[in-house]
């Protein structure tokens, strides 16, 4: 059934992208498509009859050199099976809505074929995808990293008639190199250390790295931290962390439904996956994990900044998700993989269908994606305008406070801010929150901007505006279950008490031996009842009365995530204190009023605010003016360096040579020939005299003659 | 005795009595009449004759005293020549049937010439190799000349016979030194002789003078001027022969005197023949650049190619002999392709040499230009086409020989030698608005070009066993 469901995606794209010049157009999209949503079900299938057991299943054996041997193999476990619904439920349901988007596409003439590439890309995509979190070995999950990001480039590229499209794809090819980089170091640093290239037997090995010294550049580093911190060097690139952000904005250069599957859900999470899945490594790297938590922390204000000011609905997005994915690695980077995967797994939900949304109306205006063209679009498009609703409730994180009952967005992202709180991390705490308040203005600044208000720009395209096919909204309604159900329905899965996040994941756990190992936040104390049906876990209180607390007893590589016997945030979050725990509820609240005011009431003060504080309001605009800072660093002078080896090294040197050779040489010696061969006898055998007088004459001086 | 002695050379006595017999019969029949019948039979016999040396026979046995060697490389050089011999002489039968050129004495004197390469492989003595040598260059100076109404083709045959008997000068000068001061003809006794660094220089002058007459016969520069004229001005028909029957012939001679007779002094002649090797493949590249005729361009490619083969004999190892013959049977089979296509180029019933009359030839003809295309891809060399890894065999055999100078001299000429094949793919497939071709419907030289090029794509997966069999042939010779 894992092959199948492995396998599906990759026929699909070979069907579709060779095929379909022999069974047509519909019948290639349709049999991807098809193949992806059978894909989608057998991982459901997979994913709830789970039982937490690591299962591996060798396909073939793959690399046979010298101390380098390994399969092919599927590593099943809980992260597994977790990333495999997220990527095919949001593929198969991207699939379904570029049948609406990307009909009558006016970037192409009539009667250019370009649908079967489109969908035959985005099936490679998820087979290469699904090849990443699948596999049991370094190796085969860079094979996956390279092949996404291949898809990437050529999604982006779609519109390979667009300058900016393919300067977009290249990049988010080139920016990725750099992070690549890392990561192929940190294989190469792993398998120099433990000789192998297996993830159990890397993850068994982690203890021992943590006690090894390992030179590198200049210095003398601890194995496990250096290692851990180039491997997320290149999980920054993929998931577009700071430093290596720039290219996700530009990425928005491809056609909407990409944004949504690539550069929201999935792909762009595969460094989150990264982090959690090498957690055994991670927790003997402490500060490596450090560094994580604070890149994570400023990822996630400073992308919610520019946020703040960009018109371009899906760049709004773009960075909202770069905001996001910061969320993530925050969790990660204090320890809490587990809230880490939770945010991964909501935010696929309500991101993609925020995307999709925004593609709707997009669709819906003809290809305009400016906000300040929009406007009073409720009425015009009501279905997209709840989903967009939906979207946005989630990921503003609307809820009951102090309750288990609310978005998706509401559960995870409130884990992850207790998590840093808990983890000790009051950078990361403090960004997170102000990012939530962030996150929530931004997010009802693009609603109020889209939906309310006067019809702003070309009255015609307003005039026109529809709502968009069934294949598009269907696609929306399924991702709204995910946004509001979601985080409910597995909250005690992903952030429970450790036995039920235990059992989740296949993690062994044991119950605490004393009341004094459990090192509870004396904070908490005050009576809070976190939670009607199973907040007893996590007071003091309670927990005398409860017979039974659980901490994770795994060793390194046994089950799917690996918590340290030292590592309490999972009870430490639970015990924060009430403000912490309402903090960013009301985060949002003041977001959504500024919100309100800046945009409903009062829509002339953002401008006027604008030219009062021009400098900050051109910094946010220019994205902080990181593309600028590269461009002069690193691109400019790469452009002279290869200007200066083509220029003068490779035309002037080598091919002046050449030219010279071939256009002067040759043809001068061609005319001698030319001329020796008079055409009369004597002059031939004058030169035969000649040849055998010199080669005597050598012979007799030169050679071995006695 | 005898009788143990003629059934070694049984082949060349069957050749050369039906040659005679045949001559005979048609002087008191029906002269030119028969030429047609004499060309099928004399093919049909000569392929026959190949095929049975090639599929009989083992070891190494001697013959008249061991002035006669039939041993795997001998064998090896006659199926070559007798099969190539047998193939142009196919091809050229309608060319001049259709030219009224065709007389009787054609396919004899191809049949007799064949008799002389058969006894130059398998010489074992210098007199035995002399009499192969003219009995081959008797043949190929009349056949040179066949057109006795064109001045061109009397031209071509003169020169030939003049230059042909100045180099002959040279040979027997060189080989009555080497008598002299071996005291023996036979290579057996000669090689016990010219040890290495004992040799003589009165038996070194012999051995250059020696190399210099063979020199010619394969056309190394700068022995070479003859044959540019010669290509040029013999019927196309015997330019075809020229460039592949003798050619091999006289690489298996020139391999055969190398190291039958002067094998204990490799390094005495492995430097005059690298320095020839180098000289021809730059001449053969840069020369034929400037040719417009594609007869004298195909006499400088061969210039070229014989400069490779011979950067295999320059190794001076078993290894240098193997690449040799490979890239021997290699060339041959090109050539007999490229050939073919030339044969079929005339517009308005006249041959057509020029290869400005190639321009845009493949929309005329797109399967004929295929083929052609990847001959001249294989001519100059590039993969994965045969040509390609004949250069691999002895350029590698150059390099592990120690004469990596030589190796990387021969890509640099390969390279600039590409030059001229390219443009006449460049003219089938980019040029200008070109001239119409007759179209021709011979059968025969359409199979032989398809299969030339069918060879240069398929050949690649095993060689067909030639190299393996050049192997042995040179593990016989190489001892």
């Amino acid at each position: 059934m894992e092959q199948i469901l492995l396998f599906a995606p990759l026929a699909g794209a070979v069907i579709c992208g060779f095929g379909h010049r022999f069974i047509g157009e519909k019948a290639a999209t349709v049999t991807a498509t098809g193949l992806l949503f059978l894909s989608a079900l057998l991982s459901w299938i997979t994913f709830l009859g789970f039982d937490g057991t690591t299962e591996t299943i060798t396909i073939f054996r793959w690399i046979e050199s010298g101390a380098l041997s390994t399969d092919w193999a599927i590593r099943l476990d809980r992260l597994t099976a977790i990333m495999l619904i997220v990527i095919t439920t949001v593929s198969s349901l991207v699939h379904l809505y570029s049948f609406g988007y990307m009909d009558h596409d006016p970037q192409w003439k009539d009667g250019e074929s370009y649908k079967p590439r489109f969908f035959a890309y985005l099936s490679f995509f998820t087979f290469a995808m699904l090849m990443l979190v699948t596999s049991d070995n370094l190796v085969q999950m860079f094979f996956g990293w390279e092949g996404v990001g291949v898809a990437s480039y050529l999604l982006i590229g779609f519109y390979y008639r667009k300058p900016s499209a393919n300067a977009a794809a290249m990049k988010a090819f080139i920016v990725n190199r750099v992070g690549d980089f890392g990561f192929a170091l940190g294989i190469f640093g792993l398998f120099f250390l433990t000789d192998s290239i297996n993830l159990s037997e890397i993850f068994e090995a982690a203890p021992v790295l943590a006690e090894t010294q390992l030179t590198f550049l200049w210095g003398e580093w601890n194995a496990a931290n250096l290692l851990a911190v180039l491997l997320f060097i290149g999980a920054m690139g993929k998931s577009a962390q700071l430093i290596l952000h720039t290219w996700l904005p530009d990425a928005m250069e491809g056609p909407t439904p990409v944004s949504a599957l690539i550069h929201a859900a999935t792909m762009v999470t595969a460094g989150v996956f990264l982090v959690c899945r090498m957690s055994p490594l991670i927790e003997f790297a402490p500060e490596a994990a450090a560094f994580i938590t604070v890149l994570g922390a400023c990822t996630a204000f400073f992308a919610a900044t520019v946020g703040l000011v960009q018109t371009d609905i899906k760049r709004v997005i773009a960075y909202s998700t770069c905001s996001q994915l910061g969320y993530m690695f925050v969790a990660a980077g204090v320890g809490m993989y587990s809230a880490a995967m939770f945010h991964l797994f909501t935010h696929a939900f309500f991101k993609a269908m925020l995307f999709l949304g925004a593609g709707s109306v997009i669709h819906a205006m003809h290809h305009e994606q400016d906000m300040m063209n929009y406007g009073g679009l409720r009425k015009k498009i009501p279905y997209t305008f709840w989903a967009m609703m939906i979207g946005t409730l989630a990921i503003t994180g609307v809820g009951i406070p102090l309750t288990h009952i609310g978005f998706a967005g509401f559960l995870s992202k409130d884990a992850i801010i207790e998590s840093a709180f808990a983890g000790g991390s009051m950078f990361g705490f403090w960004a997170l929150v102000i990012a939530a308040f962030m996150t929530s203005f931004y997010s009802w600044r693009l609603m109020f901007l889209t939906f309310y208000g006067k019809p702003r720009g070309d009255k015609h395209t307003h005039d026109h505006a529809h709502e968009s096919p069934m294949v598009m909204l269907i696609p929306l309604g399924v991702l709204a279950l995910g946004a509001v159900f979601s985080g409910m329905l597995w909250y005690n899965s992903f952030f429970g008490h450790a036995d039920k996040v235990g059992k989740f994941y296949g993690i062994p756990v044991a119950e605490a031996a004393t009341k004094g190992e459990v090192t509870l936040g004396t904070d908490s104390h005050g009576g809070l009842l976190h939670d009607a049906e199973e907040g007893d876990g996590e007071d003091h209180g309670a927990a005398k009365e409860a017979e039974h607390h659980y901490v994770f007893a795994g060793k390194p590589g046994e089950g799917a995530l690996y918590f340290a016997p030292d590592n309490h945030v999972l009870d430490d979050a639970h015990a924060a204190p009430k403000w912490v725990k309402v903090s960013p509820f009301i985060a949002m609240l003041l977001g959504l009023a500024l919100s309100f005011w800046f945009y409903i009431v009062n829509p002339s003060l953002p401008k006027r605010l604008a030219a009062a504080h021009q400098p900050l309001y051109l910094f946010l605009k220019n994205k902080w003016y990181f593309d600028e800072l590269y461009d002069a660093i690193f691109v400019k002078p790469a452009l002279a360096i290869g200007r200066f080896f083509w220029k003068r090294g490779d035309g002037n040197t080598i091919d002046g040579f050449l030219n010279g050779v071939a256009m002067g040489i040759v043809p001068f010696f061609t005319k001698l020939a030319g001329r020796a061969q008079s055409g009369f006898i004597f002059t031939y055998a004058f030169w035969m005299v000649l040849g055998i007088a010199a080669l005597v004459t050598w012979m007799t001086i030169g050679g071995g003659a006695h | 005795m005898i009788q143990a002695d003629l059934s070694v050379i049984l082949p060349e006595i069957i050749l050369a009595v039906y040659a005679m017999a045949a001559l005979l019969l048609a002087v008191y029949t029906g002269k030119d009449k028969l030429a047609a019948v004499l060309v099928w039979s004399t093919a049909g016999l000569m392929a026959a004759l190949g095929i049975w040396i090639g599929t009989n026979g083992g070891g190494t046995q001697e013959a008249f005293g061991g002035m006669f060697i039939d041993d795997g490389f001998a064998r090896f050089a006659k199926v070559a020549i007798l099969l190539s011999a047998a193939a142009v002489l196919l091809m050229g039968l309608e060319y001049m049937a259709r030219r009224n050129m065709l007389r009787f004495e054609f396919p004899l004197l191809v049949a007799l010439s064949a008799v002389g390469m058969m006894m130059m492989v398998s010489a074992g003595d210098l007199m035995a190799l002399y009499m192969g040598l003219e009995l081959q260059s008797l043949a190929l100076y009349v056949i040179a000349s066949m057109r006795r109404d064109s001045v061109k083709s009397t031209e071509a045959g003169l020169k030939y016979f003049v230059l042909g008997a100045l180099s002959s000068g040279l040979l027997l000068y060189g080989a009555s030194l080497v008598y002299g001061f071996a005291g023996t003809t036979k290579f057996a006794g000669i090689i016990q002789v010219a040890q290495h660094g004992e040799v003589s220089i009165g038996l070194l002058f012999g051995l250059v003078f020696l190399i210099s007459g063979l020199a010619f016969k394969v056309s190394a520069v700068p022995f070479h001027m003859w044959t540019p004229d010669v290509y040029q001005g013999a019927p196309t028909p015997v330019t075809a022969f020229f460039a592949s029957a003798p050619k091999m012939a006289a690489m298996g001679l020139f391999a055969r005197v190398m190291h039958d007779a002067f094998g204990n002094a490799i390094g005495d002649w492995s430097q005059v023949v690298a320095v020839l090797s180098l000289l021809s493949m730059f001449v053969g590249a840069v020369a034929a650049i400037g040719q417009r005729d594609i007869k004298r361009l195909m006499a400088y490619s061969s210039i070229a190619h014989m400069g490779y083969a011979l950067m295999g004999l320059a190794s001076g190892t078993q290894m240098g002999v193997e690449a040799m013959l490979v890239y021997m049977a290699i060339y041959v089979s090109m050539n007999i392709g490229t050939f073919a296509f030339i044969l079929m180029l005339q517009k308005d019933g006249q041959p057509i040499t020029s290869i400005d009359a190639l321009h845009q030839y493949s929309r005329r003809e797109p399967g004929k230009a295929l083929a052609m295309l990847v001959l001249l891809f294989s001519l100059a060399g590039v993969p994965p086409m045969l040509g390609f890894f004949g250069k691999l065999y002895v350029l590698r055999a150059a390099y592990e020989a120690g004469l990596a100078w030589l190796a990387i001299a021969g890509v640099v000429a390969s390279v600039i030698g590409a030059f001229y094949y390219l443009r006449i793919v460049y003219y089938m497939y980019f040029g200008d608005e070109g001239e119409d071709l007759d179209r021709s419907n011979s059968p025969i030289l359409w199979v032989f070009l398809m299969g030339s090029a069918a060879v240069m794509v398929f050949g690649i997966i095993n060689m067909f066993g030639v190299d393996s069999a050049a192997a042995a042939a040179a593990a016989a010779l190489v001892r």
